[in-house]
């Protein structure tokens, strides 16, 4: 019987032959990544916790600030401090200020065929380029950091056949809000989302890990793609090579399969306050909007970038808008400078900002209060997500954002003219 | 593991790690200090009102979005004695059993149970309410024995003779 993608990583992280979904294996783990969100509790449990403590591996470690920063209170710049002092006392990679943990890592670390913990829910991403990353708490994070082991329960894998091409206009940030309003935010618990087919090989790696990046929104250990050229391609531009290819074989078993029509993807907007709570984005048409977010893990890369620029050239954000622009990385932002974007986006009144997870997370820059709405390209519209409590999120494709932060109400890229 | 018996919290379907303790709380010192604001977006008054021992009952997908491991903790602090649900999202899933927080599955409870009242776990065979009895998985043994200890790095101090 023959074995998906994610089973042939797993295998080879455990070192045996074959693997089957349901089988618990212990895995060597080829990198962990952990972020501002919680690496403070992990490295005080690891002072205080354990008797002569010790990291596996160092090297194999990579800590990232990303989700307050700067910092923005006197808590979060202490919790910092720890992550920073403990990261330059063991010798690991650390990172503060350069982008979102997830665009940083696959920037510069994440390689095919290699599995991968993150402490963070959105770890899935690294599918984007055939790797098997998925989030766990900070326990096991220190787990993994002491032995440079954990275990695995082998996930059944879910396949999603893609064919078609994305129609001009519709982006895979639409299709992949559609997959999870069909399948549901739990449609895929503990399950891999493996997306396939000739309509796949049509998406850019940025498309990809869009799709990868909300995995998790529908409950899923990750997403995944098969390596092909343009997954190798990106690794060479960042001056790597894949640890290993692996392709799904034509007897894998795959637990469900589901067929999307690309061409018939059409833009759609999640409402609040679940991800799964879909509608065509003609639905909410002229839903008023206090704030717009074009960026995040999911959404803020170049590509993104350029979609939104192309909108809002020549036009102004609406007075009673804050429309934020928040580049995914420095590389990004870098780029996007140098292609004028930046400009385009200034010029028309919108707050650029340092690369971070901003309003995506809810606790730093741009924070919504009472009753008000935000449109966003960020991975969730949960209650309270972007800050008050009573505050509502839509999430939609950068287009989408960028076209209701001119409008001041939830508009089509079509609208506006 | 001893039957347990306690009153009835119930909540819906998708209660996300968001809702068990929203975003802004996360930079306080404790969990102790955090604990007061757990479910707030959806029910201030709760966490006020949930005593040592209680039982939280859910529908489909709980705890599901980002893996804080301050929401099963949080749980835990407010004295929850385990959370029974249709089904729970698995980044959450495992982070509470390394915290030492007992999760149950049960399909059927939810659709029946009247908040307030009142039900007796029989561990590894079923939940007695109203009368009626719901039959719920066993746990194997080592998950029990991490959760016996308070979590994995409580369980690993026992196994390292350090407890």
């Amino acid at each position: 019987m023959g074995m998906t993608i994610a089973e042939k990583i797993i295998a080879a992280a455990a070192g045996v032959e074959s693997v089957r979904p349901g089988d618990i294996h212990t895995v060597n783990l080829d990198k962990m990544m952990s972020n501002d969100g919680t690496t403070h509790l992990t490295v005080d449990m690891y002072n205080n916790q354990l008797k002569h403590p010790h990291i596996a591996d160092p090297k194999k470690l990579v800590f990232i600030v990303d989700h307050n920063v700067p910092s923005d209170n006197p808590k979060t710049a202490a919790s910092q401090k720890k992550m920073r002092d403990f990261a330059r006392e063991n010798g690991i990679d650390f990172w503060e200020g350069k982008g979102v943990c997830h665009q940083i890592m696959l920037e510069n670390y994440v390689r095919s065929g290699e599995l991968i913990f993150g402490a963070d829910s959105h770890t899935c991403s690294y599918g984007a380029v055939g790797a098997f990353g998925t989030g766990v708490g900070c326990t096991d994070f220190l787990y993994g950091m002491v032995t440079g082991t954990s275990w695995v329960l082998v996930p059944e894998t879910v396949k999603f056949n893609l064919v078609g091409k994305l129609p001009e206009g519709v982006y895979a940030r639409d299709l992949i809000l559609e997959i999870i309003g069909t399948v549901g935010a739990n449609g895929c618990n503990y399950q891999v989302m493996e997306f396939t087919g000739e309509g796949a090989r049509t998406l850019s790696i940025s498309d990809r890990i869009a799709l990868c990046n909300m995995a998790v929104e529908a409950g899923a250990k990750t997403g995944i793609f098969e390596p092909d050229e343009k997954a190798i391609a990106y690794l060479e531009e960042h001056g790597r090579k894949p640890k290993a290819i692996y392709h799904s074989d034509p007897d894998a078993v795959y637990v469900r399969e589901y067929t999307f029509d690309l061409s018939k993807i059409r833009p759609v907007v999640a409402k609040p306050d679940f991800v799964d709570n879909l509608c065509p984005a003609e639905e909410v048409q002229g839903i008023k909007i206090d704030e717009a977010f074009l960026g995040s893990c999911n959404n803020g890369r170049i590509e993104d970038l350029r979609v939104g620029a192309s909108i809002i050239k020549g036009h102004k954000v609406a007075d009673s808008v804050r429309f934020l622009v928040v580049p995914a990385s420095l590389e990004i932002y870098k780029q996007a400078l140098k292609e004028g974007l930046i400009d385009i986006f200034m010029d028309a009144g919108a707050i650029v900002m340092n690369p971070n997870c901003s309003v995506c997370w809810g606790s730093c820059q741009g924070v919504i209060g009472e009753n008000e709405v935000l449109i966003s390209t960020g991975t969730r519209n949960f209650k309270g997500r972007a800050g008050h409590p009573s505050s509502k999120v839509y999430l939609g494709s950068a287009a989408t954002v960028t076209a209701s932060a001119i409008a001041g109400k939830i508009a089509l890229a079509e609208d506006i003219h | 593991m001893e039957n347990m018996t306690g009153k009835v919290w119930v909540l819906g379907d998708d209660i996300d790690t968001d809702i068990i303790i929203p975003t802004e709380y996360l930079a306080m010192k404790t969990i102790d200090d955090m604990k007061q604001y757990g479910f707030s977006p959806l029910r201030p008054e709760l966490a006020g009102q949930i005593q040592k021992g209680d039982i939280i009952v859910a529908g489909k997908n709980f705890g599901c979005g980002s893996s804080r491991e301050q929401a099963p903790e949080i749980i835990k602090a407010l004295g929850i004695q385990c959370v029974i649900a249709k089904s729970f999202a698995r980044i959450f899933f495992r982070n509470s059993i390394n915290n030492g927080l007992l999760l149950i599955e049960q399909p059927d409870l939810h659709d029946d149970i009247k908040e307030g009242d009142t039900i007796t776990v029989h561990m590894n065979e079923h939940i007695d309410y109203s009368g009626k009895e719901y039959p719920i998985a066993s746990l194997p043994e080592n998950l029990m024995n991490i959760i016996q200890a308070g979590g994995l790095v409580g369980a690993m101090r026992k196994l390292n003779g350090l407890d």
